[in-house]
């Protein structure tokens, strides 16, 4: 089975199973994982499914479009690799993914 | 001493200007009124509003101003929800303008800025003229996002963490001195007061001197001809004046205070004195006061009304309070459902920048267009029995009251701690929170305002 990790603010460790064409953050809330909110439903219009992704995970899922960085840009939690979960579509590459948490959904 | 006297004079420099600037503007508005004849015509008088089924679809105007108060409000909404829901009014007090009533189509609205802007001015009329204040919420990128950029560090995961003991330990001071066993009014002593106090700790403004903050936020939500409010234009001068001199006194005091080598604070106007952007701001009176103000109310109105939103919730939903009271962990959901339920301010408005097509309707370059959180937030297509509290409804969250896009309400999670802390403390006080009179509601467009709501408290009984 391919999983995906999501790592709390305080080290917390949570795998999901990865469904394939499905955005992380659709998986993150299905599989009920503290922390990821998605208050717009997937519109890339609040910013609240921010995940920092593992820097050797960068060259797989890309990072941040325009579209994300009209949320981004201004979260004081925001790193180099922030991206929006619900901007991610899952393929079978994924398989092992692992994304950090913040401390906050601003 | 030359210091002194160099501040001083500084001070007397900026104070000027600002202070001339309002009072010419006031000048301006009376003669306007004088000759217009205007001087002293009320805008607005209430009337009943009649049931929606009695008004052609066309003649509905959402921008009425009693439509809140009077109760009406539901039903416009929703028959204009169902039958158009993107509605074209031609002839309102505030000129022709365009509805946005569902929840999807306001989404799209909201986070499409290159279509909509949002400038000059979020709500559906103007200011009084040469008093059109600049504030942030009315920008569009890049500037929005330059101005925003300095103020998004108060809210900041360090200084929300910070907050929080201080929220709860000011909430358990104004709970254990309520009146128990008697009627008092709960938008005073609870709502007002909280807001308050929050909202002179983000300023570090005096804080004896708070309800002046309040006073201010008030008047600048509830002119006349911006949102259909009460304040006639003499009041709001006035307060404009008193808010510009204790504003800027607010931001000298402070910048003596730095130059003289206290410890930078986390509060509002130290971060926009360290921005390289907004450091000058106070020599640009017009945005020094509009984005000043922008912080204040928006801190205001809509957490104030939602501690009393959240009261009268409860009240009509009594077996909601019950399951509250047996799942306390449900309090952060009920939170958001409250939120949603009240909806504090019932639209934002944007103007198109180019002819476009939402839902079938053509949109005309220069066309006003109001996105009606309020509507959105009751949508059947997204909300099962949206006028119901459901504290546990799983799709609370994806209320509209923050609206989304770049313009998102900065202080939503500052809102959220507040408010889950208010009922972490409430619930275990008291057994019951009663509302035993009506409520009053505020006269506007804009602001889902409870005046008044008395209620009387049943203290626990201790086991």
């Amino acid at each position: 089975m391919s999983v995906i990790t999501f790592i709390s603010h305080d080290g917390e460790k949570y795998e999901t199973p990865l469904e394939e064409g499905q955005s992380l953050m659709q998986i993150a809330i299905s599989n009920l994982i503290p922390g990821i909110d998605g208050d717009c439903g997937g519109e890339a219009a609040c910013g609240t499914c921010h995940v920092v992704v593992d820097e050797g995970w960068v060259d797989v899922v890309g990072r941040s479009t325009p579209v994300e960085e009209e949320m981004l840009s201004m979260n004081p939690e925001r790193e180099s690799t922030s991206r929006l979960a619900c901007q991610m579509t899952m393929s079978e590459g994924c398989d092992g993914l692992v994304v950090r948490l913040p401390e906050f959904q601003m | 001493m030359t210091t002194i006297t160099e501040t001083m004079s500084e001070r007397a420099q900026s104070l000027l200007p600002m202070e001339l600037q309002i009072r010419g503007a006031h000048l301006y508005d009376r003669t306007r009124r004088f000759v217009t004849r205007t001087n002293g015509r009320k805008i607005f008088t209430e009337r009943p509003i009649p049931p929606v089924d009695d008004v052609a679809l066309a003649d509905i105007d959402l921008s009425n101003p009693f439509l809140y108060r009077q109760g009406m409000w539901q039903s416009y909404y929703q028959r204009v929800r169902d039958e158009a829901p993107v509605h074209y009014q031609a002839n309102s007090p505030f000129g022709p303008f365009w509805s946005v009533t569902r929840h999807a189509d306001i989404i799209a609205v909201d986070k499409d800025h290159e279509t909509f802007s949002a400038e000059p001015f979020i709500i559906i009329g103007e200011p009084p003229r040469f008093m059109d204040v600049a504030m942030f919420i009315a920008m569009d990128p890049p500037k929005h996002d330059r101005q925003r950029a300095a103020v998004q560090g108060v809210v900041a995961p360090k200084n929300l963490r910070e907050m929080e003991t201080l929220i709860r330990s000011r909430v358990r001071e104004v709970l254990d001195d309520l009146p128990i066993g008697e009627p008092f009014n709960w938008v005073d002593l609870v709502s007002i007061e909280l807001t308050a106090r929050m909202l002179a700790t983000l300023l570090d403004f005096p804080y004896e001197q708070r309800r002046k903050l309040v006073e201010w936020s008030d008047l600048a939500s509830s002119m006349e001809q911006a949102n259909g409010g009460p304040s006639d234009n003499d009041t709001i001068f006035r307060g404009f004046v008193d808010a510009a001199r204790g504003l800027s006194a607010l931001w000298r005091d402070k910048e003596a205070r730095l130059a003289a080598g206290e410890e930078p604070g986390f509060d509002l106007i130290t971060m926009l004195q360290s921005n390289e952007d907004t450091k000058d701001l106070i020599d640009r009176p017009m945005e020094f006061l509009g984005n000043l103000i922008l912080l204040i109310v928006g801190g205001n109105d809509t957490t104030r009304n939602s501690m009393s939103g959240g009261v009268l919730a409860f009240n009509r939903f009594p077996d909601q309070f019950e399951k509250l009271k047996a799942n306390p962990e449900l309090i952060p959901n009920a939170v958001s459902e409250i939120i949603r339920w009240q909806t504090p301010l019932a639209y934002m408005r944007r103007v198109a920048k180019k002819d476009t097509v939402l839902n079938g309707q053509f949109i005309r370059k220069g066309d006003k267009v109001i996105m009606w959180y309020a509507s959105g937030n009751r949508d059947e297509r997204v909300f099962d029995r949206p006028d119901d509290l459901i504290i546990d409804r799983s799709n609370a969250r994806n209320h509209i009251s923050f609206g989304f896009g770049v313009h998102r309400c900065m202080g939503n999670r500052l809102a959220e701690m507040q408010l889950r802390i208010l009922w972490e403390e409430l619930l275990p006080r008291f057994e019951k929170i009663e509302v035993v009179e009506e409520p009053e509601y505020v006269q506007s467009n804009f602001v889902r305002g409870i005046s008044r709501l008395m209620v009387q408290l049943t203290p626990k009984t201790v086991a």
